[in-house]
């Protein structure tokens, strides 16, 4: 039973087969066979994913060493699998919400032409392969390899209705964001060849814990490496300053804004953090950074998504949003609550995506929430599972979002109490503007055209079932992390994963406040949900605002002009920059370099021809005196 | 007789004939000049072959004639040339009523 790790190498195989298969053949292909064929594969992968989990649960955990990659004189570079607790764990996230995905996607992507239907899920199968092999890999360069390969397929996802234009800008503007993050991710893996002459985890990790005379890294080094890990990271995982392609990434299809930029690949840099967290713990200077640039990530998105009328705009803040609240727990060194998180959040914004993807549907393309309303009337399992989205993201006690956020929050009151009160003031924000969104788009009137309303109707089994599913999980994913102060020894999570934190927990120590102060934490931000959660209830189900935000509402709606100030103090200056280029040096430097050469040439032949007169006696002339010359010069020269 | 001799009398002959090829238009004469400078070489062969002859004598060696064998080739090249040259002055002067070599040079057009 124990050579069932060395069987890993099949989870990412099969999405790569679905890939060549789906990818080659789209054209011959129909769409059954291809959804089969899609999903099917990545179904394959997560039931091998599971025995994996299972053998790991047991207690195995294993570097695989398939063949040597990369070799260059002492230095080489293995093609290595790792799997453990943190790998087995994000494997089960990715192939189990990708599945259900691929499911869904089955039936709303029907009506693309079947080439098209055929691209979609060559470029899903290909997501879930680079995924699998970012969080697989056992080492920095592996997980690069599949880094580039999320960050590849979200651009052409995005893209994937390429005949609009703005589209393409949109995936433009996350491939080039993420190519930013990329570098500096690149250059921490130069400088940790450079320090350790290996990028395996298990060695840059022990290295990084040897002190005495074995020190490898100094502080700076290290504080160096993680600072530019962590810039990769808010490259891929939206944060500031680098989050504003998720939002734009909307414009892919809804499954995609369901699997890629709510669910998995953003993530990524969640998973890379808590993979290499003995570093991080080492370098106190950059867990505060990460702890402020969470913290701010995740207010300033909240803010922004309080007044988003698109349905999707308001589910990519909240993303976001939620991702700072994952650095946080980072930051805080509460590496075990930010992969709940990830778990927990994968689970239920899967389903509010899919939700919103059903509505969507329903709503024959309309995005606005303004033009929707009333619509639980006529989607009664979409709107039972969205509001079961809502109340999880919002922290409702007794689903899964409660426990996840509860702890990262105890964890940040450990840590500061200002940290903890920005955090639950972000939490009742997200409470607010996701039962704005529910109020607005599920309750009250119907707001949209008779055509429209004449049209609503719930959508078929293959969006449906993996909305039940996904709402199932939303609600128990949250008891494998019961934290102690309400069951001792009952986060089973965090026993889980003990084993790849265990060191950092060691050198940061146990810092546990009195269970009375975790209960009335707990209950203080409980209250408050709840407050706001009625308040929004109320105020939205009765009067949604269709109006055009004025004022600081307008600021928000306007994204704080995040985008307009990158406009002006990024995106102009280099355009200006390459207009200056393209015009001076291009025109004049270039051109006048390779036409002078010529213009040179064409003169000095001019020239030269008039020395050939047909006169005999000039070229006898020319002749003596050359000799004369090389005589000089044998004589007098080369003495 | 010191070799200096031979190599001032063969410098001045192989000079008036480079420079009778450059100052002179009538083909005749610069004919006559080149073979003027065949004949200073063929001179400065024969005089250095006979000084290393002597010179090696002296050790008790034997140098070869080589230089002298040069002058033979150099002898039969330029009486082969003298039968062309001479054969082209002669169609010349049928052609243009000259021996002139500058009116030859409209061959270029």
């Amino acid at each position: 039973m124990s050579n069932i790790l060395t069987l890993a190498y099949l989870v990412p195989l099969f999405p790569l087969i679905g890939f060549l298969v789906n990818g080659l053949l789209r054209k011959q292909l129909n769409k059954p066979l291809i959804g089969i064929i899609g999903s099917g594969s990545i179904l394959a992968s997560f039931i091998v994913s599971l025995l994996i989990f299972l053998q790991v649960k047991n207690g195995a955990s294993d570097v695989i060493t398939y063949f040597n990659f990369i070799s260059v004189g002492d230095f080489s570079i293995p093609f290595a699998f790792q799997i453990d607790q943190l790998s087995s764990i994000f494997l089960l996230i990715i192939t189990g919400v990708g599945f259900l995905i691929h499911v869904y996607s089955t039936s709303y992507m029907h009506e693309e032409k079947t080439e098209h239907f055929g691209r979609y899920f060559a470029y899903l199968n290909l997501f879930v392969f680079s995924m699998l092999l970012l969080v697989m890999g056992a080492n920095y360069v592996i997980m690069f390899i599949g880094w580039e390969g999320v960050g590849l397929c979200s651009y052409l996802l995005i893209g994937f209705w390429f005949k609009k234009p703005e589209y393409n800008k949109a995936a433009n503007k996350a491939f080039i964001m993420n190519r930013i993050g990329d570098l500096a991710f690149l250059i921490a893996i130069f400088w940790i060849i450079g320090k350790v002459n290996s990028v395996g985890y298990t060695e840059v990790l022990a290295a990084a814990q040897a002190t005495g005379d074995a020190q490898v890294f100094s502080a700076f080094d290290l504080t160096g490496i993680t600072i530019l890990l962590f810039i990769g990271a808010t490259g891929k995982s939206a944060q500031i300053p680098l989050y504003t392609w998720l939002p734009d990434a909307m414009a892919g299809p809804t499954p995609v804004s369901a699997l890629i930029h709510a669910a998995t690949m953003v993530t990524a840099g969640i998973y890379m953090i808590a993979r290499s967290n003995i570093l991080y713990t080492l370098s106190p200077l950059t867990l505060d950074i990460i702890t402020w640039i969470g913290l701010a990530t995740a207010l300033l998105a909240a803010t922004i998504a309080l007044k988003q009328n698109d349905i999707k705009k308001v589910l990519a803040y909240s993303t976001v949003s939620q991702l700072g609240y994952m650095f946080l727990a980072l930051g805080t060194g509460a590496y075990v609550a930010a992969v709940f998180h990830v778990m927990t959040h994968a689970f239920f914004k899967a389903l509010l995506f899919l939700g919103s993807g059903s509505v969507i549907h329903a709503m024959g393309g309309e995005q606005d929430i303004r033009k929707m309303g009333g619509l639980s009337k006529h989607m009664k399992v979409t709107n039972f599972t969205f509001l079961i989205g809502c109340l999880a993201i919002a922290g409702i006690p007794g689903l899964s979002g409660f426990f996840s956020k509860d702890e990262i929050l105890a964890n940040a009151f450990i840590k500061s109490p200002v940290i903890y009160g920005i955090g639950l003031f972000t939490a009742l924000l997200t409470a607010f503007y996701m039962f704005r969104l529910y109020a607005t788009t599920f309750l009250g009137k119907f707001r949209g055209t008779h055509e429209q309303e004449h049209h609503l109707h719930e959508s078929p089994a293959a969006i449906t079932i993996p909305l039940i599913v996904l709402a199932v999980l939303s609600v128990v994913g949250g008891y494998v992390g019961i934290p102690a102060f309400i069951k001792e020894g009952a986060h089973s999570l965090n026993s889980f994963l003990s084993p790849v934190v265990a060191e950092s927990n060691t050198i940061l120590g146990e810092h546990h406040i009195s269970h009375s102060t975790e209960w009335m934490l707990a209950g203080i931000s409980t209250v408050l949900i709840i407050i706001v959660v009625i308040f929004a209830w109320t105020k939205f189900s009765k009067r949604p605002d269709t109006e055009e935000a004025t004022g600081f509402g307008k600021v928000l709606a306007d994204k704080w002009y995040v985008d307009e100030l990158y406009e002006k103090i990024i995106v102009n200056p280099l355009e200006k920059l390459g207009g200056f280029f393209n015009r001076v040096m291009e025109t004049s430097v270039i051109d006048g370099l390779v036409n002078g050469v010529g213009r040179l040439v064409n003169y000095g032949s001019r020239q030269l021809r008039l020395i050939q007169s047909g006169q005999v006696g000039n070229y006898v002339l020319l002749m003596v005196l050359s000799m004369l010359l090389i005589f000089a010069i044998q004589f007098f020269l080369r003495k | 007789m010191p070799i200096i001799y031979y190599i001032i009398l063969s410098i001045a002959l192989f000079s008036i004939g480079i420079v009778g090829v450059l100052t002179r238009r009538n083909a005749i004469i610069i004919f006559m000049c080149v073979e003027l400078m065949l004949n200073a070489v063929n001179l400065l062969l024969v005089a250095f072959s006979k000084m290393h002859y002597n010179a090696a004598l002296k050790d008790g060696l034997v140098a070869g004639a080589d230089g002298q064998l040069f002058v033979f080739f150099i002898m039969v090249v330029a009486a082969a040339e003298v039968s062309v040259g001479l054969a082209i002055i002669v169609m010349m002067y049928r052609n243009i009523h000259s021996v002139d070599v500058n009116f030859l040079n409209r061959l270029k057009h």
